[in-house]
């Protein structure tokens, strides 16, 4: 049982970040239709900056501060640079430009930082609390309290201010969201600095656990990218419930199975979907009625 | 209050109007009327700037506005109610009614929101269901009281009527007649000619891209070219 709790625990961890990953790929999606693939490298570079920064001398919450100002501008020059000018192009190029971003970010981050592993000190120690038979790291406290608070700020954003409405009004229908004045490329910029900003924390939050370096980008972007379709594409609860379950089936799958078939658990996540239900648990963005 | 001049706009390469000359003036209803794809709506898109003009000029209370952004076009007084009702289906009516007001905060927001309820007291009842479960006529009835949270001083309104029972047909162009004493100047374009020229001041025909006939309603309605082409005698 104990080991059962142990694995638990860590799927949980992993899959905070998975979720916060997700609702990166949701907040995007909703504004733009864009599935964007450069989420991941957001995670990387929220890692990566903070190493190198904390590296430099600056202590842990500025370099931690100056991770995710930075990553924040690199999402709001991916939507000037790249998907703004391509404004009308079929979706799937866009997806493809974001691809393209990826890799460009990923060649970059190698450029200036270099490509070794790296990692900076867990916030609050890392002498194990025992949690019911098994141990938890005060990291992973830090990680799933920082995830529900982002999706509790989120939720009080979009539901309580004025702002987080014209956004979800942009997302659900953009003419009509310019006729009531709302600066719809605003919003864009608005959906892919918070989208950065997302990533990068869970990459400040995560680093101190499972490392970092500049290729770590894809995987988690594929893995909250099947969290996100787990959960359905397009709900933030989705992506929170999906991103832990993606977790928890991962830890599951090294523990009881092998560690090897771990990174399968996503892709046969995945197709399990596509096949079995392609709206995911929540459900997509809930239809029209004409 | 409104003047457009020549205004030609295009779907990629293919010109769908052709120079349109109309013009409204202030606490006037002025309706266009044409048949299906005549370019009523890819004129009222152009109005509100969320469709792009390649020649001619629109002026609206004496300042030229042919290329501001859409968004910044309520700020300036013109309102739309579009084509097709576009509310925001997975928000409730008051949101609805709130984002209507987006760009204001003052009290005045409240104010205006119990003027809707009181001009359409069923969207009262439903101020808390989603938008998108509104019966048609429910949705056109938010989409003109969005519109108005926006305090419009000319409100563009696209085929108001389209899909509607004949009741509450009537009942929507009270409420258009009705703008009047709000001090509100009127765009009505529409499909049912007769309806929108029994309330309307000035009308306009429009044909494939061009304004084909104009005058005061009353001629047009008894006009025998546009009682043949759309009155059905
Ligand atoms: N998005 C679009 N892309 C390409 N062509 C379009 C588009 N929208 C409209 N058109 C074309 O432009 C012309 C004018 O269409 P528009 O919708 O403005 O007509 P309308 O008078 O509003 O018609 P209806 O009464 O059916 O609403 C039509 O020939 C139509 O096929
Ligand atoms: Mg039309």
């Amino acid at each position: 049982m104990p080991e059962l709790m142990q694995f638990l625990l860590s799927g949980l961890t992993v899959g905070a970040v998975y979720a916060l990953v997700a609702l990166g790929f949701t907040i995007i999606y909703n504004a733009s239709d864009v599935v964007n693939f450069a989420q991941g490298e957001f995670v990387m570079l929220g890692g990566m900056i903070t190493v190198f920064a904390y590296g430099a001398g600056a202590p842990l919450p500025l370099a931690a501060a100056v991770a995710i100002l930075t990553t924040v501008f690199v999402g709001v020059a991916l939507n000037k640079l790249a998907i703004e000018p391509a404004r009308g192009a079929p979706v799937v190029s866009l997806i493809i430009i974001t691809i393209g971003a990826s890799i460009l970010i990923r060649g970059v981050t190698q450029i200036v930082f270099d490509k070794q592993i790296h990692r900076f000190p867990a916030f609050t120690g890392d002498a194990p609390i025992p949690f019911f038979g098994a141990t938890l790291l005060p990291q992973s406290l830090w990680v799933v309290g920082g995830a529900l608070t982002v999706f509790v700020g989120l939720y009080l954003f979009f539901t309580k201010t004025l702002t987080g409405k014209a956004v979800l009004a942009t997302a659900n229908n953009r003419l009509a969201a310019q006729l009531v004045g709302i600066n719809t490329g605003w919003v864009m910029t608005l959906s892919f600095g918070l989208s950065a900003a997302i990533g990068a924390l869970a990459g400040v939050l995560v680093t101190p656990i499972t490392l970092t370096s500049y290729d770590v980008g894809i995987g988690l972007a594929l893995k909250g990218f099947a969290a996100a379709m787990l959960g359905g594409m397009g709900n933030p609860k989705g992506a929170l419930v999906g991103g832990l379950l993606l977790g928890v089936i991962e830890a599951m799958t090294a523990g009881y199975l092998s560690s090897q078939y771990k990174d399968a658990a996503a892709f046969v996540v995945i197709l399990a979907v596509l096949f079995a239900m392609p709206q995911g648990l929540f459900g997509a963005k809930s239809t029209e009625r004409v | 209050m409104l003047e457009i001049k020549a205004l030609k706009s295009a779907y990629g390469r293919i010109e769908v109007l052709h120079g349109i000359d109309l013009s409204v003036s202030s606490g006037e209803i002025v309706t266009v009327v044409g048949a299906n794809g005549a370019g009523k709506t890819t004129l009222l898109k152009c109005l509100s700037g969320v469709q792009p003009v390649i020649g001619g000029s629109i002026s609206f209370r004496g300042e030229t506005m042919t290329h501001v952004p859409g968004h910044k076009r309520l700020k300036r007084g013109l309102a739309q109610s579009p084509e097709g009702r576009q509310i925001f289906t997975n928000l409730s009516v008051e949101e609805n009614l709130r984002l209507g007001a987006f760009l204001f905060t003052d009290a005045r927001v409240d104010q205006d929101m119990a003027e809707a309820f009181q001009m359409f007291p069923v969207l009262k009842e439903k101020r808390n269901l989603n938008a998108g479960g509104l019966s048609g006529g429910q949705q056109q009835m938010l989409a003109i009281a969005r519109a108005l949270m926006g305090r419009p001083a000319c409100l563009l309104l696209d085929e108001p009527s389209m899909g509607l029972a004949p009741i509450l047909v009537a009942q929507i162009f009270d409420v258009v007649k009705g703008l009047k004493a709000l001090d509100v100047t009127v765009l009505l374009v529409e499909q049912n000619a007769f309806g929108a020229l029994s309330i309307a001041d000035r009308g306009y025909v429009m044909e494939t891209g061009r304004v084909t006939i104009s005058g005061s309603a009353k001629e047009l309605i008894a006009d025998p070219r546009i009682r043949e082409a759309y009155l059905g005698h």
